[in-house]
């Protein structure tokens, strides 16, 4: 099934394992929060602010009713949140509104009621009186001396302005070729299939608070709690179930979970708060929302040298704890040169305070909004030049020669063969034959257009990029408790947390290549604070790359020792023996690992002189190198578009890709597919849009607010490239954000490629039918209005 | 987005349900539910009590009679998609009905119930018009019949009163080398439309109408006059649009342009 490992063993690594997860969720057995059921449970309803900025002069809760504002939660702590800058501005968010309102939806009160429908029904009788401010709803404008200030102590309303200035700024100023445009990516919300969700409730066993959370990080959520709650961390135990998608919204401690468990430990109540589809849209974290007021410095060859101008983050009201959207800034900048050999940066960044929902990380974090900004721009500078947009990017990728390199931008590019990822994206579109439909023309007078986007994609780093982003949790490596039973079974306990990445399965794979053993033999547990090693847990394209490597390291440390005894057992050296199917095999017989086990646990007259009992381990990992591994790839697709009503149809879409060592090739695929439909969702369709004098969000429900479903995904066709990383086990590279970085790239490429005649400009995501049809009426001179 | 407490009542009759519609006036009919619930889960509407009315034989069920087909205002998207119920328009309604919305929106909304709501971007309203229908209006004091195109009044309005129900929608059934056009757009599959033109030529003429416009859905005179003439569909559907959607902008108007050249394509192709 795949190449046999150094042990001899025959390996799991690159097997087409189905998931094992999948069995209970197809048998809908899956346990999510809101599956929770403990006696005597009652039901939460916020109160939400209906102003985007307001002062809060005081709110009426209606006699009788369970009704909580902050005063009622205290006495908590503060929760500073943000990178530890000093120039970064703090802003506590929190749990209900103090003596202000920042946005929309934000949480004002909260009401206890036998079920939330009643919840519901008293939470419209509470009166909030605010007294309007003037609401601040563009981040460029909000920059200006006289917009109403968020947060009164603050100078203007950036939360922090920092440049990024690297390279040769005078061949940046002497460029014979500069093209300057205005990008913008505007602000969505994640969606993940299970809103947020908390059950919280006193358990006087062990005296401590049980928090059933929908989280990516029970562990660092526990840590948050324990800040604000006053409560020491052994007495928080945070469990999370299965999780029904994160896309990174679910890395941040939000106000309504902390609000639920105050309330808890206040009433003694087991309490619920289940998001519903509207409060996710309205008031979960925000994500994407950058403006690129930038400049291409080139050659007149078309030799990228490098970018210049300014970046701007619409960061929304508050920093959630711990980062807030405060990696977005530099992210963004630094990958603004993507795949390109370019020699200079000179930008200023601001990250900015509106009257909106906090931002928080979602799939692909700045680099959806970079790659667009430095994709678009290439194919802008080739039309100016009158350049293939292929050829162009040819003439400007890294090399396989050129790794490992630091870009201007500061990244370590480790190892790949990016313009070979070009090459078979070309090949799969079929780039000739798209030529020739396009010049044909069609029947149904759509238009054709091909799009190209490359990208990379930053994977698996530790302490050192972190510290260099000043983070105040610093996820510089992962752990693995790895216990082999009597019976030869294992359990391995790990503190990241699968949901949705197939992680039961991969690694799995991992301990079952390392053990010797089948991958139903293991059984990976995950998400219970009680149960688990300490982790950080599951986001920036981490966990197979650090949990992983811990796994490996876990379960060779168990399977040295296994080999000791079992070499013991058949009275040979350890040295001649190996671990393979299930059996610790000597040269002239074997043992089982089952009866190695019993001998470690049950039967310990047998083990060795000066062995101990016990097959069990717990260990923790860090790549030899913490600046990260780079997952690279291009993405090319086919546009047919109806001029006048601007409606986009994706004819075909292709990705050529490469995330080193593939442990499941179905889970990558199943990896890639998600990603690119979350990008086409960038691309086309989503969108929270605010009204921007009164600051009201205006896609508040699924009515509004576009998600692509399966009519509006292309069969995605995938073809891969394999280049090992030098610094973790095996050679992986963490892959889980790559699809949704390239797609909004490729699809405005794509665009502008269909209306090249007329040079109609598409620079703003999402294209949806609107904007697309006035770009198209723009350019052909027809007032877009 | 919990509804506030409502009474929910079932009747079995007609009579029964009009009775109860007429006597209180915070009593709301409800056809299927798939606009109302969501209403009344966000609070954006309230009713006292709900009255469902799909249980009612007389709003239940097509028939045909005398050269049309009788549909009851009960009859759900899905079993006119899924051709259970007779066909008088070769196709047109089976195409349009499919087209609404998710199917499992189609499954529990109803024809009657959409007409009633009178949403601006519903998809049975212009079909309705160019296809020359006319709904049997009841209430507990007697009936009344109106033609498609002179039910509604606005968005969300209709020359309905408090009390009344629609019964049944007949639709005449088109002759041999009847042809029609529809096209559609919205910002994608399921989403509420932001055009919806259809023409239906019959060998005697020709009648074209649009929807999803800022009001209701209209007749578009000069375009069914092009068809027929066999004239400048895009300048009559120019002159038609600023009449049918004085508020539409450009977008919109461009919307509306297209999704007319679309359906006169298909009637003549």
């Amino acid at each position: 099934m795949a190449s046999p490992t150094s042990d001899g063993a025959p390996g799991w690594i690159g097997a087409r394992l189905k998931r094992k997860e999948d069995e209970r969720f197809l048998y809908a057995a899956g346990r999510y929060v809101a599956d929770v059921r403990l006696p005597g449970l009652k039901d939460v309803a916020f109160v939400r602010s209906d102003v985007a900025h307001g002062r809060l002069l005081g709110v009426t809760k209606p006699e009788g009713a369970d009704v909580f504002t902050l005063a009622d939660l205290g006495p908590l702590n503060d929760l500073v949140a943000g990178p530890e800058i000093a120039e970064f501005r703090t802003s506590l968010y929190p749990p209900l509104a103090g003596d202000k309102v920042r946005f929309v939806g934000q949480p004002v009160a909260a009401v206890i009621a036998a079920t939330r429908a009643e919840a519901e029904d008293i939470a419209a009788e509470v009166l909030v009186e605010t007294e309007e401010l003037g609401a601040v709803t563009d981040a460029v404008a909000a920059l200006a001396p006289d917009a109403p200030r968020l947060h009164e102590a603050w100078a203007d309303n950036a939360f922090i302005a920092a440049p990024v200035i690297a390279g040769d700024q005078d061949a940046l100023a002497a460029a014979p070729v500069v093209v300057r445009r205005r990008l913008k990516m505007n602000r969505q919300a994640t969606v993940s299939l299970e809103g947020r969700g908390v059950v919280a409730h006193y358990d006087r066993r062990y005296g401590e608070l049980i928090v059933h959370l929908s989280t990516q990080g029970a562990h660092v959520m526990r840590r948050g709690l324990a800040e604000v709650l006053g409560l020491a961390e052994n007495r928080i135990r945070v469990i999370a179930p299965d999780v029904g998608g994160g896309f990174g919204g679910k890395n941040r401690l939000t106000p309504e979970e902390i609000a639920v468990c105050a309330m808890a430990l206040k009433t003694g109540q087991p309490l619920r708060w289940i998001e519903d589809r509207r409060e996710h849209l309205i008031a979960s974290l925000h994500a994407r929302e950058h403006t690129y007021e930038i400049a291409l410095h080139a050659e007149a060859d078309g030799t990228i040298i490098g970018m210049s101008g300014d970046v701007y983050i619409d960061a929304g009201a508050y920093a959630l704890w711990p980062t807030g959207a405060f990696m977005e800034a530099s992210m963004a900048a630094r990958n603004l040169t993507g795949p390109y050999k370019a020699r200079a940066l000179n930008l200023q960044t601001y990250t900015v305070a509106t009257n909106k929902a906090p931002m928080g990380p979602y799939r692909g974090v700045a680099r959806p909004g970079a790659c667009f900004a430095i994709e678009r721009m290439v194919d802008e500078l080739a039309a100016e030049l009158g350049m293939d947009p292929i050829e162009i990017r040819r003439r400007n990728l890294i090399t396989e020669a050129d790794l490992p390199m630091r870009t201007v931008g500061g990244l370590s590019l480790d190892t790949g063969h990016y313009p070979a990822a070009l090459d078979m994206a070309c090949e799969m579109i079929g780039v000739d034959k798209v030529r020739a439909r396009q010049k044909a023309g069609e029947a149904d007078g759509r238009v054709i257009g091909l799009g190209i986007a490359v990208y990379t994609e930053q994977s698996g780093h530790g302490t050192s990029e972190w510290m260099k982003r000043k983070a105040r949790v610093v996820p510089g490596h992962e752990s693995a408790n790895v216990r082999m039973h009597p019976d030869g079974t294992v359990d391995i306990a790990v503190g990241i947390q699968n949901h949705g990445q197939g992680l039961e399965t991969t690694l799995s794979q991992i301990a079952a290549t390392e053990l010797g053993l089948h991958p139903d033999a293991i059984n990976v547990r995950y998400g219970d604070t009680a149960t688990t090693p300490f982790g950080f847990g599951t986001f920036a394209s981490r966990s197979i790359v650090f949990s992983g490597g811990a796994v490996a390291k876990g379960c060779r440390e168990v399977a040295a020792k296994a080999r000791r005894i079992g070499a013991a057992l058949l009275q040979v050296s350890a040295d001649d023996v190996r671990i393979e199917a299930g059996e610790i095999v000597g040269p002239a017989g074997s043992v089982s690992l089952a009866e190695v086990a019993r001998a470690a646990t049950l039967r310990p007259e047998f083990l060795p002189e000066g062995e101990d009992a016990l097959l069990e381990t717990t260990v923790s990992y860090e790549p030899a190198d913490s600046a990260g591994v780079f997952s690279y790839g291009a993405h090319a697709v086919v546009v047919a578009v109806e001029p006048l009503t601007g409606a986009v149809d994706l004819l075909d879409y292709v990705v050529a890709e490469d995330c080193g060592t593939v442990i499941n090739p179905l889970i990558v695929d199943g990896q890639i597919v998600g990603g690119v439909a979350q990008g086409i969702g960038t691309a086309l369709y989503e969108e929270i849009p605010f009204d921007p004098e009164l600051g009201q969000p205006l896609a508040t429900t699924f009515g509004d607010y576009m998600v692509p479903c399966a009519s509006e995904i292309p069969d995605i066709r995938i073809g891969h490239l394999v280049t090992p990383a030098r610094v973790t086990e095996y050679g992986v590279k963490g892959m889980g954000e790559g699809g949704a970085i390239a797609p909004p790239a490729a699809v405005g490429n794509a665009l502008a490629d269909a209306f090249r005649q007329s040079r109609a400009q598409f620079l703003e995501t999402p294209f949806t039918p609107r904007r697309v049809s006035d770009a198209v009426a723009a350019a052909d001179g027809e007032g877009a209005r | 987005m919990r509804p506030a407490p409502f009474a929910f009542a079932r009747p079995d009759g007609l009579a029964d349900a009009l009775s109860r519609l007429g006597a209180d006036d915070d009593a709301m009919p409800i056809a299927g539910g798939q606009s109302l619930l969501v209403l009344l889960g966000l609070r954006l509407a309230g009713a006292e009590t709900l009255v469902d009315v799909t249980r009612i034989p007389e709003l239940c069920g097509a028939r045909e009679a005398d050269g049309a087909v009788v549909f009851g205002a009960a009859t759900t998207h899905a079993m006119i998609e899924d051709g259970k119920v007779p066909d008088p328009s070769r196709g047109l309604m089976r195409r349009v009905a499919g087209r609404i919305a998710y199917r499992a929106v189609r499954n529990r909304g109803t024809i009657g119930g959409s007409l009633a709501l009178s949403d601006p971007a519903a998809d049975w309203c212009p079909v309705l018009i160019a296809l020359g229908a006319t709904y049997d209006i009841v209430s507990a004091g007697g009936a009344r019949q109106v033609a498609a195109e002179d039910f509604a009044d606005g968005a969300y309005s209709t020359v309905l009163e408090p009390g009344e129900l629609i019964r049944s929608i007949t639709v005449p059934v088109l002759q041999e080398g009847t042809r029609w056009g529809h096209a559609k757009h919205a910002r994608k599959t399921g989403a509420f439309a932001e055009s919806i033109a259809v023409v239906v030529k019959r060998p005697d003429g020709v009648r074209a109408a649009l929807g999803a416009t800022g009001s209701h859905a209209v007749l578009l005179p000069s375009v069914a006059e092009a068809v027929a003439s066999g004239g400048d569909v895009a300048a009559a559907a120019r002159a038609d649009i600023a009449m049918a959607d004085p508020d539409a902008d450009a977008y919109r108007a461009r919307c509306h342009l297209a999704t007319i050249l679309n359906a006169a394509r298909e009637v003549c192709a």
